[in-house]
């Protein structure tokens, strides 16, 4: 049996990292570091599954960051528009909650519309959207921050603070996403299907796979994640302004290349996304923990692994 | 230019694929180079061109030892090979492709008069009435087989090799495409194509290498040699009898009944009847709306008109519906809409019938099993069972896409094009297929632009021009003459049963 890089790459860069890190400082292994640094790759995590299944499927989308902000905005709006007539407690959190799926589903539903029904191709649809969801949220803020009434920020804070069993609800909600989307991308049908339309649409069309149908549902699910995890992201902060989720686009499909999906579709895998997100944090967390290397050099390394996790699935298809 | 091959073997890693292999192509002569798929034929080309050097043995040049540093060496030296698959930039004018890699200038600047000119006499010498400007995926199949030939005649080409240059063409167009190559010959050049069509082979060429297995079998001139030499060599045994007999007499039920139908800019007024255990020929030219009158029947193209199947009049909008009522279309391009070729053959098998793999996950021991049938029933020859499509010879990927259409178990089987580029042994199992398909009571439509296949398989056949059913024919009425006639147009409706 030949030992096949492409599988093992992500890997074998994840252990090298831990085993680097845990040299470098004693407290990287520690309990609250590791929980630290789990829930804050939640966030891109979750949307990073999402968007495996968007690339798979062959197609792009950039507007996920400003979607995140612009939700989060939506959904402390929501919260504190309704405050005075239901006062604070979890009644209103579920309303909150609602609202940021709501507004993923629909932001997912309309890239997939315009992707799939209006034939634009995805970058620009999707280049299109960012913009317009950054300038919404600027404009909701007037420019500043969007702060959740104090009383409400309590009643809020165990989302991602709290859990069970020691592991932090981020942390939960991300494995188990990451848990059903493996699966469905391994073993469903719409998995299956998503890689055939990615690898060659009209194949596809012609295999009576609804090639429209499974786009669109690609976007849709992203738009929910997108949703999930600015649920798990308003209760860290409280607040929303124009600069969150700044970059979390790129991050999430560096961490779909890096796991070892193909950038222009036809082949994803779910598990290399979750270890793609974790490189990438794990390279921030070791930056900031050590003196070696300034933490201002994290988007050059990152750049760096990047472009290398490209090479070497460049160089699995030359051989075969 | 002379081109000689001499005692050439080739190997990929311990496999070796060509055998001491000679062959001498000599100006002014059309060679033509057959063999099943899989035979070395490519191979053999590949290294005449310059893009695989030779493990042993070697090619000569006006009989002086040649070694081409690739493709473009041998370009240079007047040794052009021309892919089966064209190889022209689709959103380029003709005039840019022929010159591709190669422009003239003015000192900086592209010099377009002159490549203008040059083009324009290119085509003219090759009697091709294609604008210079026109792009070229706006021209037909025929066409950009002449810009092909036109960019290697502007290569200087004394060597002109090519890879199944009729695959793509109705009879008529390889017509045309011969009157060139006839030209081609009488100004010198060296000619060397290979073909599935033992008829093509017979009218063009001079002489013939027939390969088998890496092998050259028999080298014989094009006079001394039958087509059943031919197929016998290439086979190694007799294919005398390549379509079936028929084992069951056609049903009179009539299971699909078609009345006006409509696929806007493609077919107009198509009406016809498919009954059971029948086997219903569409021959036409390319470009006569065959292939979009059926992909407009099961729900690929827009169409209107009434469908019924069994009496029962049906509507499809998408194919999938057409698959539930029992209807498959099997198209004639594997390549570009029937296999995904980076994938396993697993995943193609069952991609049109996922749903009955899946409860709530796709259950992979029953799709294992479906493969292991499928092999079986459809005798599909792979190295391994995890091997990419797309490395299938043409044979064996054609038989993966009639067991992935058969999968669905439809009852009406619409197959565009059954051996497109296909080698004849293969030729024969795939016409047993449909034979068996038919003997269990299922109906089958054949599109076709080989005249002998419509006319060994159907036992009735609809000829297409310009989008409408120009006649019908059937039993001793069926013929080559009368199809011919009928696709150009030089007889009217008489046909009509």
């Amino acid at each position: 049996m030949k030992l096949d890089l492409h599988v093992l790459g992500p890997i074998l860069a994840l252990v090298v990292l831990v085993l680097v890190g845990a040299a470098m400082n004693s407290n990287f292994l520690s309990a609250a570091n590791v929980t630290n640094v789990l829930s804050r790759s939640a966030f891109i995590g979750i949307i990073a599954v999402g968007m495996t299944f968007v690339i798979t499927a062959g197609g792009l989308d950039l507007s996920v960051g400003s979607m995140a902000a612009f939700i989060a905005g939506l959904m402390i709006m929501v919260m504190n528009g309704l405050l005075p007539t239901m006062g604070p407690g979890w009644p209103l959190v579920g309303v909150g909650v609602g609202a940021a799926l709501l507004a993923g589903l629909l932001a997912g539903f309309l890239n997939g519309f315009l992707v799939t029904t209006m034939r634009i191709e995805a970058f620009i649809v999707t280049l299109g959207t960012m913009g317009i969801y950054r300038s919404l949220v600027t404009w909701l803020a007037d420019g500043g921050t969007l702060s959740l009434d104090f009383g409400m920020r309590t009643v809020i804070r165990p989302i991602y603070y709290n859990g069970i069993l020691g592991i932090s609800w981020p942390i939960i909600v991300f494995a188990l996403v990451a848990i059903a989307g493996e699966t469905i991308m391994r073993r469903g049908a719409f998995g299956r299907h998503a890689a055939a339309v990615g690898s060659n649409d009209q194949v596809a069309r012609y295999s009576s796979v609804d090639v429209n149908r499974v786009r669109m549902l690609t976007y849709v699910f992203l738009g929910l994640l997108v949703g999930i995890a600015t649920i798990m992201y308003v209760p860290r902060l409280g607040s929303a302004s124009s600069s969150t989720g700044v970059l979390w686009e790129l991050e999430a499909i560096a961490a779909v290349i890096i796991g070892g999906t193909m950038l222009k579709g036809g082949f994803g895998r779910v598990w290399g996304t979750v270890i793609g997100v974790l490189i990438l944090s794990l390279i921030d967390n070791i930056l900031n923990l050590t003196d070696g290397v300034s933490p201002y050099l994290n988007g050059a390394i990152q750049g760096v692994i990047i472009i290398l996790a490209v090479i070497l699935q460049r160089e699995r298809k030359a051989e075969g | 230019m002379k081109l000689t091959l001499s005692g050439i073997d080739r190997s990929f890693g311990d496999v070796q694929v060509l055998f001491d292999v000679d062959l001498v192509l000599n100006p002014g002569e059309v060679h033509a180079l057959i063999g099943e798929n899989g035979a070395g034929k490519s191979t053999t080309m590949k290294i005449m061109s310059g893009y695989l050097a030779p493990t042993a043995g070697q090619v000569l040049l006006d009989d002086v030892p040649a070694t081409f540093a690739g493709s473009q060496d041998a370009e240079g030296r007047g040794v052009v090979l021309i892919h089966q698959e064209f190889n022209l930039a689709e959103q380029l004018t003709v005039e840019q492709n022929v010159f591709l890699g190669h422009e003239l200038r003015r000192g900086p600047f592209l010099d377009k008069r002159a490549m203008r000119a040059r083009t324009q006499a290119l085509l003219e010498r090759l009697n091709c009435k294609v604008s210079p400007d026109a792009r070229v995926r706006d021209i037909s199949n025929p066409d950009k087989q002449m810009v092909e030939i036109a960019k290697a005649l502007g290569r200087e080409a004394r060597v002109l090799v090519m890879d199944e240059p009729t695959a793509v063409l109705t009879e008529r167009e390889a017509e045309v495409l011969f009157e060139q190559v006839d030209r081609l010959r009488a100004e010198g050049v060296a000619i060397l194509f290979t073909s599935h069509k033992l008829d093509e082979v017979k009218r063009i060429s001079d002489r013939v290498t027939v390969m088998r297995d890496g092998r050259v079998v028999a080298q014989a001139t094009t006079a001394e040699m039958s087509e059943d030499d031919m197929a016998t060599a290439m086979v190694g045994r007799d294919v005398s009898s390549l379509y079936p007999a028929r084992t069951r007499p056609v049903g009179d039920e009539v299971v699909l009944a078609v009345r006006d139908l409509n696929v806007p800019g493609h077919a107009t007024d198509v009406s016809f009847d498919l009954h059971r255990g029948e086997i219903l020929g569409i021959a036409g030219l390319i470009g006569s709306g065959r292939t979009e009158t059926m992909e407009g029947l099961v729900g690929l193209r827009t169409a209107t008109g009434r469908i019924e199947m069994h009496g029962q009049q049906v509507r499809f909008d998408r194919p999938r519906a057409a698959l539930a009522a029992g209807m498959a279309y099997l198209t004639e391009d594997r390549k570009a809409r029937g296999l995904l070729l980076a994938k396993g053959m697993r995943e193609n098998l069952t991609l049109q019938s996922l749903p009955d793999f899946t409860a709530f996950l796709i259950d992979e021991r029953a799709e294992d099993r479906a493969l292991d049938r499928a092999i079986a029933d459809f005798d599909i020859r792979a190295p391994h069972r995890k091997v990419e499509v797309g490395n299938l010879s043409g044979g064996n990927q054609q038989k993966l896409l009639l067991a992935k259409t058969m999968l669905a178990d439809p009852e009406i089987v619409i197959i565009d094009e059954p051996t497109r580029g296909i080698d004849i042994g293969t030729k024969q199992q795939i016409y047993a297929f449909i034979h068996a398909l038919v003997a269990d009571g299922k109906s089958v439509i054949v599109i076709s632009s080989e005249m002998q296949e419509v006319i060994g398989l159907a036992d009735r056949v609809l000829v297409m021009r310009q989008g409408r059913v120009a006649g019908e024919l059937t039993g001793d009425g069926i013929g080559e003459d009368r199809i011919v006639r009928l696709a150009m147009g030089l007889d009217g409706m008489r046909g009509a049963a």
